[in-house]
């Protein structure tokens, strides 16, 4: 998957956990705990809804590595379907 | 003859506002049918019935607010006996509060956390500014602008022509489900959007998107068509504004729901001598459990460690009972069910702490369906009844946003608050070594008219070791 398209999907998962957040304001690097507080059911929200629009399954072990708006980005983009070909 | 009442939802509540009746005259309802969806200071709460029978009459209109105890509507126990001629049951037509347009400087709209962190952080009240962003929300660009403070007030982005007219309520509903009003299409006066069009478009894309299992699939109630959708027969141009009853901006439920915060928590203070203890649960054991059944669960069906820890807590709960029930009228009643409290922050400040009802009972996989469902519609502000009324102890968990640990406030009536604070990598010595475990903070905030730190070390104790063999949670 492309970045692009990576992007547009994680945007749209946030959007729909935390509606009150416009991505237009907030940096890449914003944290998704601390700085859009995000909790750890909002976080699994987050994560299952972007496994459903991109069959983009996070395993527990990786939760690390999606801390961030980008990371998660980075996360689809590197997982998606279509990723390598 | 039986009468559907106000109810009390919630130790400090004095009156509600009927927003929708759920049954009409002559439907047949069963205790615990959802009847009616009240405005309080907290959420819209769906009321049951406490009887069986035939709706007989609905006493009052919607918009109408009425203090704790007033009759709402009569119901009848045989159809015959009190349904009387359809002509005359049928509720007065009621003027319908139709979406009043709002002057853009009393509408303040939601404020994201990293919003209302730079407000903060230049000094600002978002509270005074007028949102410019989606669904009126407040944006950085706001809060930059307010803080220029020589400058001019931020203009309107977009010209008014294209705001898209809908009621404060609407928008609020909009924003929590996540529905772009631009694409409602509006049934209210002057093709004005109201609360009903906005739920019956969120559940219209629950269809066919990938809206999670929470907020917006979990009100079907919400789409069954109220009258309130009507527009008005045939009113007199809308040049008396005045004779409509203004509708509470969403800034208005915020405000109200910090009020009673405030009441309730005076109150706790003023009349619980609380006593407080702390001590740290190992959750290695946990832990390496949790991850060990989520690798082999769709996300969807993985466990978060609050559900956990609110098994174990339930559990200690029962076996404590100086910490589970209520304390009126001067006397402890203990609680033979554990209604599990779990405070709820909303994103736009303030908590509700609605039950799990028999939490100590569900299995940890049933106790996590329900946590998300209760936190999903908590933030969507649709709650029941009995979830608001029954719980016996609360847990707060503060620690998913990165506090060590957190003392509560015990919600009046009940008897005991249990803190959770941030899961933590610690140290710790065992047989003369040190190792590496991760751990909880756990406090217990408890009444000292009814246990003493004993006791509430018990407690505390007892959720240490049921989490050491997380299988048998």
């Amino acid at each position: 998957m492309n970045e692009q398209d990576a992007r547009a999907a994680v945007r749209q998962a946030i959007g729909q956990v935390a509606p009150d957040v416009d991505l237009d304001e907030e940096a890449e690097t914003a944290r998704l705990r601390q700085d859009l507080e995000l909790d750890s059911l909002d976080f699994l929200r987050l994560i299952e809804t972007i496994a459903q629009t991109t069959g983009v399954d996070t395993p527990e072990r990786d939760y690390a590595q999606v801390g961030t708006v980008k990371g998660l980005i980075d996360y689809v983009a590197a997982h998606g379907r279509g990723a390598g070909e | 003859m039986g009468e559907f009442r106000m109810p009390a939802l919630g130790a400090d509540m004095e009156q509600g506002k009927l927003i929708e009746w759920l049954v009409k005259p002559g439907d047949y309802v069963h205790r615990g049918d959802m009847v009616a969806v009240i405005d309080t200071d907290k959420a819209d709460i769906d009321v049951e019935s406490f009887e069986e029978g035939v709706v007989a009459e609905l006493l009052v209109e919607v918009g109408t607010t009425v203090p704790v105890g007033g009759v709402l509507a009569r119901i009848t126990q045989t159809p015959a006996a009190g349904v009387a001629p359809a002509g005359r049951t049928a509720p007065v037509p009621v003027p319908v509060p139709a979406p009043v347009p709002v002057p853009a400087a009393a509408t303040s709209g939601s404020v994201s956390p990293p919003v209302r962190r730079l407000a903060h952080s230049l000094g600002i009240d978002t509270g005074d500014l007028h949102g410019t962003g989606r669904n009126g929300a407040v944006t950085r660009a706001d809060v930059e602008a307010a803080a220029r403070a020589s400058a001019p007030a931020p203009a309107p982005e977009k010209p008014d022509a294209d705001r898209v007219r809908s009621s404060p309520r609407a928008r609020r509903v909009a924003g929590e489900l996540g529905v772009d009003l631009a694409a409602v299409s509006g049934t209210g006066l002057k093709g004005a959007i109201t609360e009903t069009d906005v739920r019956r478009s969120a559940s219209a894309e629950v269809g066919t998107s990938a809206v999670a299992g929470t907020s917006a699939e979990a009100e079907p109630a919400a789409v069954t068509e109220p009258p309130v959708t009507e527009p008005p027969v045939t009113k007199p141009p809308v040049t008396e504004p005045a004779a409509e009853p203004p509708i509470p901006a969403p800034a208005d439920r915020a405000e109200s729901l910090r009020r009673a915060i405030g009441t309730l928590m005076t109150r706790s203070k003023r009349e619980i001598p609380h006593y407080y203890l702390s001590t740290t649960l190992d959750l290695g054991a946990a832990l390496a459990w949790m991850a060990e059944v989520n690798q082999a669960r769709p996300i969807s069906a993985r466990l978060v460690p609050a559900a956990l820890l609110l098994k174990a807590a339930a559990l200690a709960a029962k076996e404590v009972p100086e910490v589970n029930g209520f304390f009126t009228d001067e006397t402890f009643r203990p609680s033979r069910a554990v209604h599990l409290g779990v405070a709820v922050a909303l994103r736009r400040g303030g908590l509700v702490a609605p039950a799990i009802h028999d939490a100590d009972t569900l299995p940890v996989e049933v106790l996590m369906d329900q946590l998300r469902d209760l936190v999903g519609r908590a933030r969507a502000g649709r709650l029941q009844r009995a979830e608001m009324a029954d719980p016996t102890i609360t847990v707060t968990n503060l620690g998913d946003l990165g506090v060590e640990s957190v003392f509560g406030v015990i919600y009046p009536p009940q008897v005991a608050l249990v803190g959770l604070g941030r899961v933590l990598e610690q140290p710790f010595a065992r047989n003369g070594l040190i190792g590496v475990r991760p751990a909880v903070t756990a406090t217990l905030s408890a009444d000292h008219r009814v246990s003493d730190g004993l006791r509430g070390g018990r407690f505390l104790a007892r959720m240490e070791e049921l989490l050491q063999k997380p299988e048998e949670l």
